[in-house]
């Protein structure tokens, strides 16, 4: 070895040698563990295998995906649109920026909690919300909403109602208390979530162009501040692997848990807004999310093509005795990393204190390329600052499809029983009466979704809407979540491209022009290479819904090992669109508000039932393959209904998706003073071929607008005009009856519309009120 | 007239305030700091939702000690106007200037939803006429349970104190529509005098069009109103 | 020297927790359970004398802050 080594840890356990079975349980290769050598010219000490144990694992440095990632668009390709222009890129910050116009810009990301949330439901989702409100605000943003998208088990366990139960209360209680509306998001209950529950949780904030703050360090001597809560010993149980080697006696101490606290996280969002409104104050800031401390001296470094020095001493400390292992590697919230101008230290200082939070000078930038962390004075780490951003392992491998999964989608309901009069009802009842297509009231009247007096489409309609008044300017944002994991499951390229191209239709639906997109890809080990096939092939769907829609990725969030002893997740490549609407009388809700509209459907009823709620709930199957999608078609089609809302013919629109068409007309019905009848009348065609595709299949590419009777002929001639496939489908009543008929004849089926809409409205309620029954 | 909107650490919608009475009414209003210690010139001071001090101990136990307190409780003794909305609510109960207390809701969740609520002849203090007899605000909170003793809730019902209540579609007192088990379906009272509102309900999220409602503009006229009918001592 | 001060809900005044969990006990198998009240402790480290002074003062802050003698009551003691 050609460098000498570290002087010995202030802490002798730290000083022991590193074995392979340490590298191994810091999730290292050897040939990692070489490389991490020959980057130091020396041996790593336990402190700095740490270190490169987790800016090297997949959650910082995306080595299994990085380079599928580069697929996705990361530029508007329209260069001349109003809006939409990507002012921050995916991966240059915590979040990308993306311009609204008027001088104004939005900054949002997605992330995942799902392994916090699955050991301590409620922590876990709390935390994760707190952590992505820190991306946001980071960013100089004032965070503005909130949604998430939540994967449980089906509801029929006491474990998963915990879960649930659990997840809704943490993301609740942080939420609320920084008082920041939840839109809501979108939850599906499905079998292969159980034990590996997904918690996805998304923030938006709300900036000026001017005031984009970058998370870099610059200008050798200026001083770095550690702002916010005290370190502890939280976390660690996530990087317990070296707990052992450590001392039996602190591990009593320590909690694998983080906890969150939402108002230490409220003061830390005043401050540090306070503290970017002055004017030169902040050079760089980073928050420190995993491993805080060290995550956010390395990237700052190796963003500003400078060296970092920090004192640990000089760190605030929550317990005592800790060693630089523990106080690098703590995953304690609320806290930020901040570098200042040399000379103005005692500004922020006024500013922190004015909010009683700490601000302590713990080092300075330097000059060169490294990493120093010293501990009373000696030196514990030290390392290339880029090594560890940049110099981390990529691997690609070559994915093989799963063994039985092209045989699932040649699957064809030839050997299935069709629906018919006699099985239609219970048929009905038991979809609409599934959690993941019943209401959602219960879990966002737990949200806090009306504060910041800005929301105007509240949770459970297409896309949540928000009013953001911009010192006079007015924007209105709308944004939808969405992904449908069995036909991922099925057909994963096709998957992801339904993932994005139904969140867009959301959006259209409510009246918005898609502006960005962001992600979180959920899924199993990358190293079984099945898995490694749905990932990369997800990845080319979304990115060519992406390009197709013109949507910029703004980042997003990759989570990979989410599996049981069952064996991994459905691939659940979630993504998140935000939407601008053009002006107030723009906004669409899914409910109908007069009881005498029509609806009429766009984009047919073609033949499909593979990956439906149908198959899966009423016969047991996972099978057949995810709908076709037509990207021109759709576009197409997305311009049309635009147009005709923006003409003022539309009363309400909905996608078509989750159950079938039955299940989103009664979904239509469901208006918020009122319940209305509908008279569906099915062309006689529909005889000719299965019911079960005409009122259960999930195929793409379809709306159902509510036209007032004096608008039907006029959208009409407009969809003749524009080549759009448009037909009547219902037609509204105030007699609180829904029916079915095929062509002339009677109907098929009546049902009373107050009674489905109590059955949909009120089953996860139910459920969760009997929150300790059910197989254990 | 003047409004003034005291922000305490932790108080998140002091901004929805200022601007329901700022752009909503069109008074002008400004923002006090909880370690400020003068009130200067008011006509109202509105105390916001939020979680201040982040609920900790008891919602709004930790607030009352701020500094900005002393001054409230002095402008309070000279019958100066108070408003205090949710969180604002649990701390003019905290500090005694309204009876009573907020208990954790009866369901043990938070509820987000925007009920029905019975208007109160509160005597000409907050007259009804000006507002409605039936009508619909947002409402946010865990803890909005109130509670008080019987000779208390006596006195309340006496004294009409009693501003607003949760009620149904068409005005009945139900459980059903009660969302936090309040006793007496009580969702906003007075104090004795009749300077000192306090409510669970946010007037400062119905103001726009866009809102569930707009009832409260209504709501925050009246409390203004009452200015010219309360009595200052000597 | 450690006070400990415990707050419990009045006698008289609902505890919507309280009956929650009594409840969740009861279907749990837990028999004669008549009635669950939940209040909190409050540990203060406190250094030095702990007179007749400290007793008053502490009964004080006890009433004005730790407890809301509105809906709860309080006793507090003092432990090693």
């Amino acid at each position: 070895m050609a460098t000498a080594p570290l002087p010995p840890n202030p802490d002798s356990l730290l000083n022991t040698s590193i074995t392979s079975e340490l590298v191994s349980t810091h999730g290292l290769l050897p040939e990692e563990y070489e490389k991490i050598k020959k980057i130091l010219d020396r041996e790593p000490t336990l402190t700095e295998l740490g270190i490169f144990s987790v800016m090297w694992s997949e959650h910082c440095s995306y080595k299994n995906s990085r380079p599928l990632l580069k697929l996705f668009p990361v530029e508007k390709a329209d260069k001349n649109a109003d809006v939409g222009k990507v002012l921050v890129k995916a991966g240059e910050e915590n979040a990308g920026v993306i311009d609204i116009g008027d001088g104004w810009a939005i900054a949002f990301k997605i992330e995942s909690h799902n392994h916090p949330s699955a050991v301590e439901p409620f922590e876990g989702a709390a935390t994760g919300v707190g952590g992505i409100i820190r991306d946001i605000f980071t960013m100089g943003a004032r965070p503005v909403l909130l949604t998430n998208s939540l994967r449980f088990g089906e509801l029929n366990s006491k474990e998963v109602k915990r879960l649930f139960r659990g997840v809704v209360s943490g993301i609740s209680h942080y939420g609320n208390c920084m008082g920041i509306p939840n839109l809501g998001g979108d939850i599906y209950f499905d079998e292969c979530y159980e034990g590996n529950p997904l918690v996805n949780a998304l923030c938006l904030g709300v900036l000026k162009h001017d005031d984009i703050k970058r998370g870099a360090a610059s200008g050798v001597g200026n001083p770095v501040y550690y702002v916010g809560a005290a370190t502890g010993r939280d976390g660690l149980g996530g990087a317990s692997f070296a707990s052992k080697e450590l001392t039996e006696e602190s591990q009593a101490d320590k909690s694998p848990v983080q906890k969150g606290d939402p108002f230490m996280e409220k003061l830390l969002l005043e401050a540090c807004l306070e503290m970017m409104a002055v004017p030169g104050l902040v050079v760089g800031i980073q928050d420190m999310g995993a491993a805080g401390l060290t995550c956010s001296t390395c990237e700052t470094a190796s963003r500003g093509n400078a060296g970092i020095e920090i004192e640990l001493d000089l760190v605030p400390q929550r317990e005592s005795g800790m060693n630089s292992y523990e106080i690098m590697l703590s995953e304690s919230q609320e806290r930020m990393l901040v570098i200042i101008p040399k000379g103005r230290e005692s500004e922020i200082e006024e500013v922190f204190e004015k909010w009683d939070l700490h601000a302590v000078k713990v080092g300075e930038v330097t000059d060169g390329d490294r990493m120093v962390v010293k501990q009373h004075g000696v030196v514990v780490a030290d390392i290339p600052a880029l090594s560890l951003t940049d110099d981390g392992p990529v691997y690609t491998r070559e994915g093989i499809e799963a063994e039985g999964i092209e045989e699932l989608r040649e699957w064809t309901p030839s050997e299935l029983p069709d629906v018919d009069a006699s099985s239609l009802d219970s048929t009905f009842r038991k979809l609409i009466a599934h959690p993941t297509i019943a209401s959602k009231e219960w879990v966002w009247k737990q949200y806090d979704h009306m504060v910041m007096a800005g929301t105007s489409v509240e949770p459970g309609s297409d896309a949540g809407v928000v009013h953001l008044n911009l010192e006079g300017t007015e924007k209105i944002l709308a944004i939808s979540n969405d992904c449908n994991g069995r036909f991922c499951f099925l057909n994963p390229y096709r998957g992801g491209l339904i993932s994005v191209a139904e969140c867009v239709r959301n959006l259209v639906c409510s009246g918005a022009r898609p502006l960005s997109i962001t992600d979180n890809l959920n899924f199993g080990n990358p190293f079984k290479l099945d898995v490694y096939y749905t990932l990369a092939e997800s990845i080319k769907g979304l990115a060519e819904g992406c390009r197709a829609f013109d949507l910029p990725i703004v980042g997003g969030n990759v989570s990979l090992y989410n599996e049981t002893p069952e064996g991994a997740i459905d691939p659940t490549p979630v993504v998140s669109i935000v939407g601008i609407i053009e002006s107030e009388e723009h906004i669409t809700r899914q409910t109908c508000r007069r009881g005498d509209e029509t609806l009429i459907l766009l984009g047919g009823i073609p033949n499909e039932l593979g990956g439906s709620q149908y198959l899966k709930l009423v016969h047991d199957l996972k099978t057949g393959d995810a709908p076709v999608v037509d990207l021109e078609k759709e576009k197409h089609q997305n311009e049309f209904v635009l147009g005709e809302i923006s003409a003022g013919r539309v009363v309400a629109a909905h996608d078509v998706s989750d159950g079938g068409l039955l299940v989103a007309v009664a979904e239509m019905l469901f208006g918020e003073e009122e319940t209305y009848g509908a008279k569906i009348v099915l062309p006689s065609s529909v005889s000719e071929g299965r019911l079960d595709e005409a009122l259960f299949g999930e195929s793409q590419g379809r709306i159902l607008l509510a036209v007032e009777p004096e608008h039907i002929d006029e959208v009409f001639a407009a969809a003749s005009e524009a080549s759009v496939e448009a037909m009547p489908l219902a037609s509204l009543s105030q007699d609180g009856e829904f029916s079915i008929t095929i062509g002339k004849t009677n109907p098929l089926m009546t049902w009373k519309v107050s009674e489905i809409r109590s059955l949909w409205g009120t089953v996860i309620a139910d459920i969760m009120d009997h929150e300790n029954e059910g197989e254990i | 007239m003047k409004v003034a909107v005291i922000q305490f650490p932790g108080s998140n919608c002091d901004q929805d305030v200022y601007h329901s009475f700022a752009r909503g009414i069109g008074v002008p209003t400004e923002m006090i700091w909880h370690k400020d210690e003068q009130l200067g010139e008011v006509d109202l001071v509105v105390i916001p939702g939020g979680f201040s001090y982040g609920d900790y101990l008891r919602c709004g136990a930790i607030a009352r000690f701020s500094p900005i307190m002393k001054a409230v409780g002095e402008y309070a003794d000279r019958g100066g106007l108070i408003l205090g909305i949710c969180n604002g609510f649990q701390i003019l109960c905290e500090a005694g200037l309204l009876p009573g207390a907020l208990i954790r809701n009866n369901c043990l969740e938070y509820r987000c939803m925007t009920p029905h609520l019975l208007i109160q002849d509160s005597t000409d203090t907050f007259n009804r006429n000006k507002i409605g007899q039936i009508i619909r605000l947002p409402i946010g909170h865990g803890e909005g349970n109130y509670r008080i003793d019987d000779e208390g809730l006596d006195r309340l019902e006496r004294n009409e104190q009693i501003l607003l209540r949760y009620c149904d579609e068409q005005g009945n007192l139900t459980e059903e529509a009660n969302p936090n088990g309040s006793v007496n379906n009580i969702a906003g009272i007075r104090n004795e005098r009749g300077n000192i509102f306090g409510m669970m309900p946010h007037p400062d999220r119905a103001f726009e069009r866009f809102h569930p409602s707009m009832d409260g503009l209504p709501v925050m006229k009246a409390v203004l109103a009452t200015k010219e009918t309360v009595t200052v001592p000597i | 020297m450690k006070v400990i001060v415990f707050v419990t809900p009045k006698k008289n005044v609902l505890d919507p927790q309280g009956a929650a969990v009594g409840h969740a006990l009861t279907s749990l198998g837990f028999k004669n359970l008549k009635d669950v009240r939940i209040g909190k402790t409050i540990e203060i480290e406190v250094d030095g004398e702990t007179g007749p002074d400290f007793s008053a003062s502490m009964d004080k802050f006890c009433h004005e802050l730790l407890s809301n003698p509105v809906i709860e009551d309080y006793r507090w003691e003092l432990a090693e």
